[in-house]
C-alpha cells in the first residue's frame, strides 16, 4: 500500500508554473530517486510535501487520509521528516543536542522540567548504533566528518516513527567514502520500512540505492519507472529532453 | 566489527580534565588567581579585608550585566545600550522614589522600563531584521537622553520615605559581611548557568548562535528567543542600576557611560565568542573579575591610572589570542 500519494499536484508562483499536474505514489520501504535539471520542479515538489508551500491544485494523501500542511513544523507531526541539503546542523552543539534539537527530552515536573542530558545521549547512541555509524553522541558537530554529519541529520529523522524521509542532495559535496556511508544510511531507513524520496544530481547514487526513479522536466513528470528497467543513459536523455517521455 | 562500533560510540573523546585545560575561562581564572597571589605579596594593601570587599563589590556591576550580555553574545548578537539602560533605570528608580513612592513601586517602574527597552530592541532585531549593532547603538543614545529628560539632568540623592531601605539594599552586607551586590551577583550567575545548561531555552540560545537557519528549520522559536535574550540583557542592566543606586546613594546622568565596552570585554575575556554559539555564566564573572583586579592592582602598585585602558585592552586581546592559537592548532 502507498504511504504517500500525490494526485494532480500543481504549483504556480504568479505566472510561473513550477510544477504541473504531477501524480506519484511512494510505498513504505521504498527509495525513490527524484531527478531533474535545475528548475525542473523537484525542490518545489518536495517543499510541498514538507509543508513549505501549499499546492495550487491537487491533493496529497498520507496513509489514505488527506494531508494539508500549513507550516514545515506540522509535517513532522505526520511522520514526514526532511534532511536538508546544507544539513541544518549547529556546529557548536554535540551530536546528541543536534539530534534532539526542537524536541529535547526533559525530566521533572511542570515548569521545573530540566533537560535530560543522560537520556538524550543514550538514545542518540542507540540510533547511531542502529545506523551503524561511528558517531559519538558527545562529540561536537564541528569536529565531525561529512559522513558523520549526515548520520546526525539522518538520526533526527529516526527519533519519531517517521513514515517518509525527504532528502535533498545528501551526497553533494562529500567524499567518495562518505557517499558510501550515506547510501548505507539510506538503506537502513528503507529496511525499517520508511519511504525515502532522494533528490540527487548524482546518477550513480540513485542507481545504487533507489528502487524507482522519477524524472522531472519543466515542472512535469516525464518518467516514473523501476530502476532495474531504466539506465543512466535513458535518465540523462529524459533530464535533458533528448527523450521526450517514457 | 560490532564491538569496535560499540566502543567508538561509547568512547568519550574528551575527559573533563582535558576539557577544562582547553577552556579559555579556566586559564583566565588561573590568571586572576596568580594576579591575586602576586599582589598579596607585592603590596600591603591588596589582601586587606577592606580592599577585597571593595574589589568584590566593584566587580558585581560589570559582572551582572555581563551575564545578560553573554546570552546576547551567544545568540550572535550584541547589546551596546546596557550602560545607558543602567543609567535610565537608576534614574527612573530615583525619580519615582524621590516623588514619594515606596521602594517597591520604584523598583517595579525601573524593571518595567528595562523590560520595555529590551523588548523594543528585541522586536526590532528579531522581527524587523535590524542589525543588533545599529538598534542598540541607537538605544545607547536614546536611553541616556531619556534619563536626562526624566531628571532634568540633575543629581538625585534623596529617595523619599524608603531612602534608607534603598541604601541598605545596595550598600549593606546582610550575610557574613559579604557585600549585598556580591550576593545578588552570585545568585544571578547560578541562575544564568542553570538556564544555559539545563533548560530548553538555554539550548535554543546556543542553537541560534550556532546556526540560526538550522534552528528555524527544526522548529526552534528563534524570534521569541531573541526578544527574550535582549529583554534579559536590559533586565540585567536594570538590576545592576538599582543595586548601584543603592550603593552610591546618588544618581547622575553620566553613570554607566562607556560601561558597555567593559561589559563586552568581560564577556569576551571570559570566553564568549562574538561570532556566536559560545559563552558561559562563569566566564562572565571571571572576565569581570580579571578587569577589576587589573584596575585595582594598577592603583595599588602606584601605576598611573592613564595606563588602565592599555592593560584592560591588552588582557582582552591576550585572552582571545589564546583561543585563536588553540584553533590554529586544531585546524592543522
Amino acid at each position: 500500500m502507498a504511504v504517500l500519494e500525490l494526485a494532480n499536484i500543481s504549483k504556480h508562483f504568479g505566472a510561473i508554473q513550477a510544477v504541473s499536474d504531477v501524480s506519484l505514489s511512494l510505498e513504505a520501504g521504498q527509495v525513490v530517486g527524484l531527478m531533474g535539471d535545475n528548475g525542473a520542479g523537484k525542490s518545489t515538489l518536495v517543499k510541498m510535501i514538507a509543508g513549505n508551500f501549499r499546492p495550487s491544485e491537487g491533493t496529497m494523501r498520507l496513509d489514505g487520509a488527506e494531508l494539508v500542511l500549513h507550516r514545515p513544523v506540522e509535517a513532522r507531526k505526520y511522520g514526514i521528516e526532511i534532511v536538508y541539503q546544507d544539513l541544518a546542523l549547529c556546529n557548536n552543539l554535540t551530536a546528541a543536542a543536534n539530534v534532539f534539537l526542537g524536541r529535547e527530552l526533559r525530566r521533572g515536573l511542570g515548569p521545573l522540567r530540566i533537560l535530560d542530558h543522560k537520556r538524550m545521549y543514550k538514545r542518540a547512541g542507540e540510533i547511531f548504533r542502529e545506523l551503524k555509524s561511528e558517531t559519538r553522541p558527545r562529540d561536537l558537530v564541528k569536529q565531525m566528518s561529512g559522513g558523520q554529519r549526515q548520520a546526525v541529520a539522518i538520526a533526527r529523522t529516526m527519533l519519531s516513527e517517521a513514515k517518509i524521509v525527504l532528502m535533498d542532495e545528501p551526497t553533494a559535496a562529500i567524499s567518495v567514502r562518505q557517499v558510501a556511508e550515506v547510501l548505507n544510511l539510506i538503506r537502513e531507513l528503507r529496511d525499517r520500512g520508511i519511504g525515502v524520496i532522494l533528490i540527487s544530481h548524482r546518477m550513480p547514487d540513485v542507481f545504487d540505492v533507489a528502487d524507482r526513479v522519477i524524472v522531472m522536466r519543466r515542472g512535469r513528470k516525464v518518467a516514473d519507472k523501476p530502476i532495474a528497467s531504466s539506465s543512466p543513459e535513458e535518465v540523462t536523455g529524459l533530464i535533458t529532453g533528448a527523450i521526450e517521455q517514457v | 566489527m560490532a564491538t569496535t562500533l560499540e566502543r567508538t560510540i561509547e568512547h568519550r573523546q574528551q575527559t573533563w580534565p582535558a576539557a577544562l585545560l582547553a577552556s579559555q575561562t579556566f586559564w583566565v581564572l588561573i590568571a586572576v588567581i596568580f594576579a591575586c597571589i602576586f599582589l598579596s605579596f607585592a603590596t600591603d594593601s591588596f589582601a586587606t579585608a577592606k580592599n577585597l570587599y571593595n574589589i568584590t563589590r566593584n566587580v558585581t556591576f560589570v559582572a551582572i550585566i555581563a551575564l545578560g550580555m553573554t546570552l546576547v553574545i551567544i545568540t550572535g548578537g550584541i547589546d551596546l545600550s546596557v550602560g545607558s539602560v543602567l543609567c535610565l533605570c537608576s534614574m527612573v528608580l530615583a525619580v519615582v522614589m524621590h516623588a514619594g513612592y515606596s521602594i517597591e513601586v520604584g523598583i517595579a517602574a525601573s524593571i518595567g522600563t528595562a523590560l520595555l527597552i529590551g523588548a523594543f530592541n528585541g522586536v526590532m532585531i528579531a522581527y524587523l531584521g535590524f542589525p543588533p549593532f545599529v538598534i542598540t547603538l541607537g538605544m545607547l543614545s536614546i536611553a541616556r537622553s531619556l534619563a536626562m529628560v526624566a531628571s532634568n539632568n540633575t543629581v538625585v540623592f534623596q529617595f523619599g520615605p524608603d531612602h534608607d531601605k534603598l541604601l541598605a539594599l545596595g550598600g549593606g552586607a546582610w550575610f557574613f559581611g559579604i557585600a549585598n551586590p556580591v550576593l545578588y551577583m552570585i545568585a544571578l550567575a547560578l541562575l544564568t548557568g542553570f538556564v544555559l545548561r539545563w533548560t530548553k531555552f538555554g539550548r535554543y540560545v546556543f542553537a541560534i548562535g550556532g546556526n540560526e537557519q538550522a534552528a528555524t528549520l527544526t522548529g526552534v522559536p528563534v524570534r521569541r528567543i531573541k526578544v527574550a535574550v535582549y529583554m534579559i540583557s536590559a533586565l540585567a542592566a536594570g538590576i545592576a542600576g538599582i543595586i548601584q543606586t543603592g550603593w552610591l546613594g546618588a544618581v547622575t546622568t553620566n553613570i554607566g557611560a562607556g560601561m558597555e565596552l567593559q561589559v563586552i570585554a568581560a564577556a569576551v575575556i571570559g570566553g564568549a565568542n562574538l561570532a556566536g554559539g559560545v559563552g558561559t555564566a562563569s566566564g562572565a564573572l571571571i572576565g569581570a573579575a580579571l578587569i577589576e583586579v587589573i584596575r585595582n592592582s594598577l592603583g595599588l602598585l602606584g601605576i598611573n591610572a592613564f595606563w588602565q585602558g592599555t592593560f584592560i585592552g591588552g588582557a582582552t586581546v591576550l585572552a582571545v589570542l589564546f583561543d585563536r592559537v588553540r584553533n590554529f592548532r586544531q585546524s592543522e
